[in-house]
């Protein structure tokens, strides 16, 4: 049962649309290569766009940008405080990608590229990375000190540093996974029930239908809610690596 | 044919998982309108991490149902 034609699952496949090769290595440019690049474009052309009157009282599409902007901003500054401004850049581009990608996907027949977990484990790394590079760089060695959770007696440390480090390595796992497993079950169960509408008849279509419409409202709030689970856990645990406990 | 049979079984089984998502879900907004019961001059700030708990929740459930729609078009 190979994803082909009908199949929920062929909405995710990955097509070829100029051939390219880098030595031995396939760099094609696939519809998935497309919807990023979209995505960046849209958002710089959102912000670019929507920034450009500078009115001291912002218009409608104005606003809509300074609401994003403001919308990381606090939230950084909640959850790290004003040290994590820096970081602000970062933090800001990876939920504009996110959002943007995720919402692009809800267009009927586009192609979602946050539903691959190749995108969303490289985006996981980036941060996972970086934020370990960070808690050395603040901290030096003194950054081991990060497995062991404050206020516990020395007998315990044997069981708890273990479950600390393979909880701090278990983060780009579960951070791009929980962004993959959302949008890909979603999509899938948006087009399951599609699929229900035909089988069913006129008489009884309506049903699943009247799913699909909620399901998709629903599937709307997940794609921002998703990108703003991921920014705040990015947010977390720059605070952790900044901060330490 | 018995490995297809089987693929169905486990795919049913694997969706099992979503009960204890279920019931999570229910505590946290059972405990948010409880809290905003209470308090509702805390309703903003609660309601951002109430979601955060949502999706959070939600997304242990999607692990199962993931694992199911593998093992069913996988």
């Amino acid at each position: 049962m190979a994803a082909e034609g009908h199949s929920p699952l062929a909405q995710f496949e990955i097509k070829t649309l100029i051939p390219l090769k880098m030595g031995e290595i396939d760099v094609s440019f696939t519809n998935s290569a497309l919807f990023m690049t979209l995505t960046l474009v849209l958002v710089t052309l959102f912000l670019v766009l929507g920034m450009r009157q500078r009115a001291l009282v912002p218009g409608r599409w104005q606003s809509m940008a300074e609401l994003s902007y403001e919308f990381v901003a606090n939230m950084l500054r909640d959850n790290v405080g004003n040290d994590g401004r820096k970081y602000f850049p970062f933090v800001f581009s990876l939920f504009m990608f996110i959002l943007f990608g995720n919402m692009l996907g809800m267009i009927p027949y586009s192609f979602t590229f946050t539903s691959h977990i190749i995108v969303t484990f490289a985006l996981a790394a980036v941060v996972f990375i970086g934020v370990t590079v960070l808690g050395f760089v603040k901290h030096g060695f003194h950054f081991f000190s990060f497995f062991v959770p404050p206020g516990v007696s020395v007998a315990l440390w044997p069981l708890l540093i273990p479950i600390e480090i393979i909880s701090y390595l278990s983060r780009p796992v579960s951070l791009s996974v929980r962004l993959f497993a959302n949008m890909l079950a979603g999509h899938t169960l948006l087009k399951v029930f599609a699929g229900f509408i035909i089988s069913l008849g006129i008489y009884f279509g309506w049903v699943p239908l009247a799913f699909v419409v909620a399901l998709s409202g629903l599937e709307i709030l997940i794609a921002f809610l998703q990108a703003y689970v991921f920014t705040i856990l990015t947010c977390l645990y720059i605070n952790d690596a900044l901060h330490m406990h | 044919m018995e490995i297809d049979a089987a693929k169905a079984l486990g795919a049913g089984l694997a969706v099992i998982g979503v009960i204890g998502s279920g019931i999570g879900i229910g505590t946290i907004f059972g405990a948010y309108i409880n809290a905003v019961g209470r308090n509702p001059s805390m309703q903003k700030p609660l309601f951002g991490t109430t979601l955060l708990g949502f999706a959070l929740v939600e997304a242990v459930a999607l692990f199962a149902l993931l694992i199911s729609l593998i093992l069913l078009f996988g």
